[in-house]
C-alpha cells in the first residue's frame, strides 16, 4: 500500500521528514511516479525567517561597507548616524504599523498624509497654546482618529483597503493644507521641548531614537508574544478560518488601522523634533517607502505570513542608500531607480525561497 | 454488448487512477454510442468525478486507454480534450462573468482577423447558436454574469457546440436549476443527441435518469458494477442494489450498548434559510452522533453553518443546553462551546502556513494568556498533548500544516477544538480527502469524543459513512428532513431511496 508517507521520504532527499528507514523508499521506487501536483511539496530547510534576515543583514553590511570605502572620513562619523538613524526613526515608526497591517491581510496608503495631517494639527496656535505635551497627545489622538477611520470604513463599511486608504491619503492631506492655510507651522519657543527629542542625546543618541526603539520592540513583542499578534496573523492569512474558530475578524481589522494611524502620530511627533515644524508636505511619498520597506523585509503582501525584524532591517537598507547617495553626491534620479531595482531583486530572491514551500 | 459493427463513439477500457492511499479507478469500462443519453450512477466516491476528469483531461489515468471511434486517443490536457471533441459542463459553471455572452462563447478561439476581435462576427455566430438551441431571448452582447443559472447553463451548453463537441459530459446539470428550466434543459439535450452528440449525463435524480436517460452505467469502488442497461425499465430497486454493498475496507468503532440518554445538547427548531433548508428541526444528545446523510448541495451544509453563526437563519432557532443561540455570530457559537471541522479544510480551516502549534491553539489562545500575553510554553505543551492524544504523525510541533497529510490536518482541525472541553461538535465531511488507514483513526476518534459526552453532528455523502458512525441518522432531501431513525434500523439501500427517489422535476 503506497502511503504518502513512503511516497515522501522517496521524493525528497530531505532527512528527517518521515523518519522512515531507507529501506522502505527502495521498494516504493518501482511505482511510477506520482504527477508532480501530487508529489508532497518540500519542507523548506533554513529558508525561514531567520535565513531571510541573515541575507539582508548581509546587505545591510554590504552596504556599510561601501560606505566605509567610499567615503572613509564622512560614513562613520557620529553626525552621519545620526542622521541616518533619525531619518530612519520616522518612516521606522509608520513601518512597524505598516507591518502589521501588511500581515493581517490589508494595506494602509494614508501614513504619509496622516502624520503630516497630525504634525499641523498639534502646532496649530491653539494646540500650541496648551504646552508640548499636549501638542504631542494631539498628534497621537490625530493619528488614531484618522487609523480608527480607515479602519471603520474597511472593516464595517466593507471597502477594500486600497480604496479607503487612497481617500484618506487625499482628504488627509487637504484637511492638512486647509488647517495650516499651506503654511509651515513654526513650533514656538516655549514648546521646544518638543525640539528637545531631537537634541537630547543620551549615549551620543538622540532620544528619538530611543523612542523608535521603543515602538520596534513593543511592536516586535505585540506582534511574537500575544494574542493580537497571533490573531494577526490568522485574519491576514485565512480570514475564513480566522472568523470560523470564532475571531471576531471585523473587530480586529479595525484595530489594525487603528494602530497603524496611532503610529503615524508618533511618528508625527518625530518629524516636529526633527524639523520643529508641522507641515502639510510633511511625509510625502512615505507610505511608499514604508511599503517597500516591509515587502523588502520579506512580508507576503497577501498577509499572513512576515516579520518586524524583516521590515525594520529593509528600512535600514532604504536608508543607508539614500545616505550612500547623498555623501557621494550623486543624482537623487539614479537613487530612486536604485531603489526600485532593489525591490524587485529582494522579491525574485524571497519568490525563489518561498516556491519550494508553496506548491500543492 | 454493443452491436459488433459500428464501434462506440467513446470507449473507456480499463481506466485506472490511483491517488496517494486511494485507487480511484480501478478498471473502469465506459462505451457511449452517438446520439444516446448516458447516464453515470454510483454513491459518492464510486469514482464518478474522477472519471470525468480523465475524459476532460484533468487527470491522466495510470492505465487503460480511450478510444473514440475505435481510435485510441491521448488526452494530457483539457485542451487536448476539447480538440478529441470531448466538452464537459462542471457543476460550477465557469463562465467569466465580466465578458459578454458571445466573448463567453468563444473564449479561447476568438473570431478575428490580424488579433482584431470580429465584434459582429462573433454576436452573430453567437445569435445563431442560441437561436439553434431555443433561446433567441439570450442576448449575444449581455454580460454572462447578469444571467440566470439557467441561462448561464445553456450558455456554457452553447459553448460546447462551439468546439463542436461529439461527447458533451454534464456532472448534475439540474442541480442549480429550477424544475421548468429543467424541462428545456432536457430539449437541447435532445436536439443534440439527435444531432448525433453523446451526452454523458450524471444526476443522483433517478426520475430524471428515466426521463432523459437511454442506457445507464453504474459505478462502484472504481469498477463498472454495470453497464449499458436500458434507463427507462431497469427497476429503481436493481439500480440501487448495484450501488449499495460497497468494498468498505475502513472499520467502525462500536457503537454504545444502549442508547445515548444523556442531557439534550443541540435543539434546532423550524430552522430556515430559504432556498437552502427550510423548517428543520431535531435535537442531539451530550455523547451521541446525530449523522446527517443527503446529497451535495442539499443543504446539510448549510444547516451545520446555519447552527454554527456563519449564516443568518430567516426563522428558526437554535439552543444549546436549552439557551438561544444569538443567529449569524460564529464568536458566539464558539464561546458557547461549539466547534467546526468545515467541509473545506483548506481554505476554511487551516493556516496552512502557520505552525502546527498555532493552528491547534487558535480558536482557544485566551487560555494560554494573561491580558493577552501568551505563555508560550503553556501552548506549546497544550499542542503536545494533542498531537500525542490523536498520534498526529509527524509528531513536530513546529511544522507548517501545509506539509502534512490529508487525514492529520484534518486531526490538527479537531485538535483545535479539543484542547478547550466542547460541547458540541459540527463535522462537515471529516474524512474527505483521508486515506482509508487514517479513516478509521478518525471514526475510532469521534467515538471516543461522544463517549466523552460530546455531542456531535455529522455531515457525510458516504452513506455508509453516517450508517456505521452515527447513533441517529436524519435524512435531508432538497432542504428538508424526510426521515429520521435510529442507524441501526436502516440500511445502505433504504438510506439511498430516501435521498435520491422522489427528487426528481
Amino acid at each position: 500500500m503506497t502511503s504518502a508517507g513512503s511516497d515522501r521520504s522517496r521524493e525528497t532527499p530531505v532527512k528527517d521528514v518521515s523518519g522512515r528507514p531507507a529501506g522502505e523508499a527502495v521498494t516504493a521506487s518501482a511505482r511510477p511516479r506520482p504527477p508532480r501536483f501530487l508529489r508532497p511539496p518540500v519542507v523548506p530547510s533554513g529558508v525561514g525567517a531567520a535565513g531571510r534576515h541573515a541575507g539582508l543583514a548581509t546587505a545591510l553590511l554590504l552596504l556599510v561597507l561601501v560606505g566605509l570605502i567610499t567615503k572613509p572620513d564622512h560614513f562613520a562619523t557620529s553626525s552621519n548616524i545620526v542622521s541616518i538613524l533619525s531619518l530612519a526613526a520616522t518612516i521606522g515608526v509608520i513601518t512597524v504599523g505598516m507591518t502589521f497591517v501588511i500581515i493581517g491581510g490589508g494595506i494602509d496608503l494614508s501614513v504619509g498624509a496622516v502624520m503630516a495631517l497630525a504634525s499641523v494639527w498639534a502646532t496649530t496656535v491653539a494646540t500650541q497654546s496648551h504646552g508640548p505635551a499636549m501638542m504631542a497627545v494631539c498628534a497621537v489622538l490625530v493619528g488614531t482618529g484618522a487609523g480608527l477611520i480607515n479602519g471603520l470604513l474597511i472593516a464595517y463599511g466593507r471597502m477594500v483597503p486600497f480604496i479607503a486608504t487612497l481617500a484618506m491619503l487625499v482628504a488627509a492631506r487637504g484637511l492638512a493644507q486647509r488647517i495650516s492655510d499651506r503654511r509651515t507651522q513654526l513650533i514656538r519657543p516655549e514648546n521646544n521641548a518638543i525640539e528637545a527629542l531631537s537634541t537630547t542625546r543620551v549615549l551620543g543618541l538622540p532620544l528619538l531614537v530611543y523612542l523608535f526603539a521603543a515602538v520596534v520592540v513593543v511592536g516586535w513583542l505585540v506582534l511574537n508574544r500575544t494574542t493580537f499578534g497571533r490573531r494577526t496573523f490568522a485574519v491576514g492569512g485565512n480570514p475564513e478560518a480566522a472568523r470560523l474558530a470564532g475571531i471576531d475578524v471585523r473587530r480586529h481589522t479595525l484595530l489594525l488601522y487603528t494602530l497603524s494611524g496611532l503610529c503615524c502620530g508618533i511618528a508625527a511627533i518625530i518629524i516636529m523634533a526633527r524639523t520643529t515644524t508641522g507641515s502639510s508636505t510633511h511625509g510625502d511619498l512615505y507610505e511608499l517607502d514604508a511599503i517597500a520597506a516591509v515587502i523588502i523585509g520579506g512580508t507576503l503582501l497577501s498577509g499572513g505570513r512576515g516579520t518586524l525584524v524583516g521590515s525594520i532591517l529593509g528600512l535600514l537598507i532604504f536608508t543607508v542608500i539614500t545616505n550612500l547617495f547623498i555623501l557621494n553626491g550623486l543624482d537623487t534620479s539614479d537613487q530612486l531607480i536604485a531603489k526600485g531595482v532593489i525591490i524587485v531583486i529582494a522579491v525574485l530572491l524571497q519568490r525563489r525561497g518561498l516556491r519550494t514551500a508553496a506548491v500543492t | 454488448m454493443s452491436p459488433p459493427d459500428p464501434p462506440p463513439l467513446l470507449h473507456m477500457r480499463g481506466i485506472v487512477k490511483q491517488f496517494p492511499g486511494v485507487r480511484a479507478l480501478d478498471g473502469v469500462d465506459l462505451q457511449v454510442r452517438r446520439g444516446e443519453v448516458h447516464c453515470l450512477l454510483g454513491q459518492n466516491g464510486a469514482g464518478k468525478s474522477t472519471l470525468i476528469k480523465v475524459l476532460s483531461g484533468a487527470h491522466r489515468p495510470d492505465a487503460g486507454e480511450i478510444l473514440i471511434d475505435g481510435r485510441p486517443v491521448r488526452l494530457p490536457t483539457p485542451d487536448a480534450a476539447m480538440k478529441a471533441g470531448i466538452a464537459t459542463i462542471y457543476q460550477e459553471l465557469d463562465l467569466v462573468d465580466g465578458l459578454s455572452v458571445a466573448e463567453n462563447l468563444f473564449l479561447g478561439h476568438e473570431r478575428a482577423r490580424c488579433g482584431f476581435l470580429r465584434r459582429a462576427e462573433t454576436d452573430r455566430a453567437a445569435r445563431d447558436l442560441l437561436t439553434r438551441l431555443g433561446h433567441p431571448e439570450i442576448s449575444p452582447t449581455c454580460e454572462a454574469g447578469r444571467l440566470s443559472p439557467a441561462e448561464q447553463q445553456v450558455v456554457s451548453m452553447a459553448r460546447a457546440l462551439t468546439r463542436n463537441a461529439r461527447v458533451l459530459v454534464m456532472d448534475e446539470p439540474s442541480a442549480a436549476l429550477a424544475h421548468d428550466e429543467v424541462d428545456n434543459l432536457f430539449r437541447i439535450i435532445r436536439e443534440m443527441t439527435a444531432a448525433g452528440v453523446a451526452v454523458i449525463y450524471i444526476s443522483h435524480r433517478l426520475e430524471e435518469i428515466r426521463r432523459i436517460g437511454d442506457r445507464v452505467t453504474v459505478l462502484k469502488d472504481g469498477r463498472t458494477a454495470a453497464a449499458g442497461l436500458p434507463a427507462d425499465d431497469t427497476p429503481t430497486e436493481r439500480l440501487i442494489s448495484l450501488m449499495t454493498g460497497r468494498d468498505v475496507e475502513y472499520v467502525f468503532p462500536p457503537r454504545p450498548a444502549r442508547p445515548a440518554d444523556g442531557p439534550e445538547v443541540l435543539r434546532v427548531e423550524g430552522l430556515t434559510l430559504p432556498g437552502r433548508f427550510a423548517d428543520i428541526s431535531f435535537s442531539v444528545r451530550a455523547g451521541e452522533i446525530v449523522g446527517l446523510a443527503g446529497l451535495v448541495g442539499a443543504g446539510r451544509s448549510e444547516i451545520l453553518e446555519t447552527i454554527y453563526g456563519r449564516r443568518r437563519p430567516s426563522s428558526g432557532r437554535v439552543l444549546l443546553e436549552g439557551r438561544p443561540v444569538r443567529p449569524g455570530s460564529t464568536e458566539t457559537a464558539v464561546r458557547l462551546g461549539m466547534g467546526l471541522a468545515p467541509e473545506e479544510r483548506k481554505s476554511q480551516a487551516l493556516l496552512l502556513d502557520q505552525s502546527v502549534t498555532a493552528n491547534i491553539t487558535l480558536a482557544a489562545l485566551p487560555r494560554y494568556a494573561s491580558a493577552g500575553w501568551l505563555d508560550r510554553r503553556r501552548e506549546r505543551a497544550a499542542a503536545l498533548e494533542q498531537i500525542a492524544a490523536l498520534d498526529i504523525r509527524p509528531a513536530d510541533p513546529r511544522r507548517p500544516v501545509r506539509t502534512l497529510s490529508g487525514g492529520n490536518q484534518q486531526k490538527v482541525v479537531l485538535a483545535r477544538w479539543l484542547v478547550q472541553g466542547r460541547r458540541l461538535l459540527l463535522l462537515d465531511e471529516p474524512t474527505r480527502g483521508v486515506d482509508v488507514g487514517a479513516r478509521a483513526e478518525l471514526y475510532a476518534l469521534i467515538r471516543r469524543l461522544a463517549d466523552d459526552g460530546v455531542a456531535v453532528l455529522l455531515v457525510s455523502s458516504e452513506v455508509p459513512e453516517v450508517l456505521g458512525l452515527a447513533d441517529r441518522v436524519l435524512v435531508i432531501r432538497e432542504g428538508r428532513l424526510v426521515h429520521q431513525a435510529p442507524a441501526v434500523e436502516l440500511d445502505e439501500h433504504r438510506v439511498l431511496n430516501l435521498i435520491m427517489e422522489g427528487s426528481a422535476a
